[in-house]
């Protein structure tokens, strides 16, 4: 019982970082339809940017805020100069844009830092937190943090004005452009704040699974099965997803058919969820006119 | 076929005959490889170009070609020919499988599920209970065959022959297929898939076909390049490979024959000459290209030269005289647009 606890708890501290990376997939897609296969890549980047800062002297939460403002105008750069271009084309093109930056921001880190691994410091005590035998402190911490970006997402979204203009950009484009919303600032805010999120995501994540330029490609691939799960137009559902996706991958991973296959517990959910109901757990279906 | 389309493909084949005997092994090798990227190329190519689904994960049939060629030879004893076909029907029937619930996919979700294809397929290769037949993280070694009836060519020669007539073959049937009605039909899909339905086209079919035929000519490719390599193993086949595939498709030409051959070309050399700037280079020139070609030249190195070449053939046409240059200069005008079906 105690194993099955111990692995319930972890799975739900990695389902927070799922939650933050399928949330940022899915801010990106309730504005543009488009899914960013750069996210994961984009959150790594952003990681070896805090761990330069941390290196160069910077205390762990200035590297931090710091790394979250460059990549929120990173985000808003990207948006505004390589994806505005390909903003009405063909799908494919679309994909290729965001494959060709996952490609290049990986290879731009590689360069950079090299291909070692490198340990990034985890701003939580090494102590357990009150001396609990169930989560290190850092698996508490990251929780409490995505827990925090989320309400601070929701009351921003919620309850300032340009959280509201945002969504009536995302929801009806042409009906906000009527009422005077800048709706191409408001998707490149969309994208300076995935960008963000995704940040956070790759800060808490590095600590546990160290620091390489690969670091993000399983934790994008459940990220997607968490948008999946959840509802891929639903941010609440994202964040669901992203904490069943991580107790189950634990679960099934200790207790059923061992680590080797996690990756395929991802690709089972993702190639499920999309056959058997597209719209997850969440989600809105959508009636297109032929 | 004009006779001069002709005479050009019959002196590129004659170059391709030539080459092995004016180059070093090692370049015989790499040119091998060209070859073989250039028929996984063209099955992607069959999938996205022609038939508009698009696949991320395409390096999964490679690799499991590729280890049907491997299991085949080094468990079975079969000789390294006749691992092909084996390697073919498999992913054709994998690849069908996949195009099943593929078809309730479009678009960004099909690119999604195959994306987690792609980027799973080390880890299943590596699962303990097939451990025995595929080697695990060590993988297979294979031997390279030697050259049969006692043929004055080195195994590396001999490979690359086996390879171009393999190429060949696989080159005109898909040129047979997609210049009739089974290559209207794809495209009618990929254009308009209500108007196809409505023309009687069995969409559901189709796109199940030609997963099944694009992971069969993959799958080849793999069988191939595992025996030119010889050597198989897990990590070799992650999600790079079926992004080079992508990068190659989209630099050679989308829905071009021979575009498969300008990716390939581009795949296989290009990492080689930035290799030596950095590790990390090969992958941003790709990136940068891919971004580059998206925006500047859609339709890759195939579309462009085509249009170079309907651009020279309409200033001949002007020079010579205005007789005749109205049909003409349609016909060249319209070359561009319906370069999607052809080529």
């Amino acid at each position: 019982m105690d194993a099955f606890i111990h692995q319930f708890l972890a799975g739900l501290a990695t389902g927070g970082i799922y939650a933050s990376v399928a949330l940022a997939l899915v801010m990106i897609y309730q504005a543009t339809h488009h899914v960013n296969f750069a996210q994961g890549e984009l959150a790594m980047f952003c990681t070896y940017l805090a761990w330069s800062l941390i290196n160069a002297g910077f205390g762990y939460w200035s590297a931090f805020l710091i790394t979250v403002m460059l990549a929120f105008v990173l985000g808003v750069l990207i948006e505004r100069v390589i994806v505005r271009p390909v903003e009405n084309s063909p799908v494919l093109a679309v994909v290729v844009v965001f494959i060709a930056l996952l490609v290049i921001f990986n290879s731009i880190a590689g360069w950079i830092y090299s291909y070692t691994i490198k340990t990034f410091p985890s701003p939580f005590p090494a102590e357990p937190f009150f001396g609990n035998k169930y989560m290190s402190s850092h698996e508490i911490g990251s929780i409490g943090v995505t827990l925090v970006v989320l309400l601070l997402l929701y009351a921003f979204f919620r309850y300032t004005p340009l959280g509201l203009a945002m969504r009536a950009a995302a929801q009806n484009p042409a009906s906000a452009k009527l009422v005077g919303i800048r709706v191409g600032w408001m998707l490149a805010l969309g994208w300076g704040l995935a960008a963000a999120i995704g940040a956070v995501a790759g800060m808490m994540v590095a600590p546990v699974v160290f620091l390489d330029p690969n670091m993000m490609g399983g934790i994008l691939l459940y990220a997607f099965a968490a948008a999946l799960v959840g509802g891929v137009d639903s941010p609440g559902g994202a964040v669901f997803g992203g904490f069943l996706v991580g107790v189950l991958e634990n679960l099934l991973g200790a207790f059923v058919i061992g680590n080797e296959l996690k990756l395929a517990v991802a690709l089972v959910l993702i190639v499920g969820v999309l056959v058997v109901k597209p719209t997850g757990f969440f989600g809105k279906v959508h009636v297109s006119r032929v | 076929m004009s006779r001069r389309v002709l005479i050009v493909l019959a002196v590129v084949l004659l170059a391709a005959c030539a080459l092995p005997l004016v180059v070093s092994n090692y370049r015989v090798f790499q040119f091998t490889m060209v070859l073989v990227y250039a028929i996984a190329l063209l099955g992607l190519n069959l999938l996205t170009g022609y038939n508009g689904q698009i696949s991320l994960g395409h390096g999964a049939f490679y690799a499991i070609g590729a280890y049907c060629a491997a299991i085949l030879m080094d468990k079975f004893g079969v000789p390294y020919w006749a691992t092909l076909p084996a390697a073919g029907a498999v992913c054709f029937v994998v690849g069908f499988l996949f195009g099943l619930p593929a078809l309730r996919l479009e678009g960004l979700y099909l690119a999604l599920a195959t994306f987690a294809l792609g980027v799973s397929m080390p880890q299943l290769l590596k699962y303990h209970l097939i451990e025995k037949w595929t080697g695990g993280v060590q993988g297979i070694v294979i031997v390279k065959p030697d050259p049969p009836f006692g043929l004055r060519l080195s195994p590396d020669q001999w490979l690359y022959y086996f390879t171009l007539a393999v190429m060949i073959l696989m080159f005109v049937l898909a040129w047979n297929l997609l210049r009739g009605r089974v290559g209207r039909a794809l495209i009618a899909i990929r254009d308009q898939h209500v108007a196809a339905e409505a023309m009687g086209v069995n969409s559901a079919l189709y796109k199940t076909l030609a997963f099944g035929v694009s992971a069969m000519y993959t799958g080849i490719a793999g069988a191939l390049g595992a025996i030119a390599i010889q050597f198989v193993a897990p990590d070799s086949f992650n999600i790079f490979l079926s992004i080079t595939f992508l990068v190659g498709v989209v630099i050679g030409g989308l829905a071009s024959i021979s575009g498969a051959i300008y990716g390939a070309l581009f795949i296989q050399f290009v990492p080689n000459f930035a290799d030596e700037i950095s590790k990390a280079a090969p992958w941003a020139i790709f990136g940068v290209f891919l971004l580059a070609f998206v925006y500047v030249m859609p339709f890759g190195v195939a579309g462009a030269i085509r249009m170079l070449l309907a651009r020279l053939a309409r200033k001949a046409q002007n020079d010579s005289g205005t007789a005749g240059m109205a049909t003409n200069s349609a016909a060249g005008a319209k070359t561009p647009g319906s370069s999607n079906a052809t080529g």
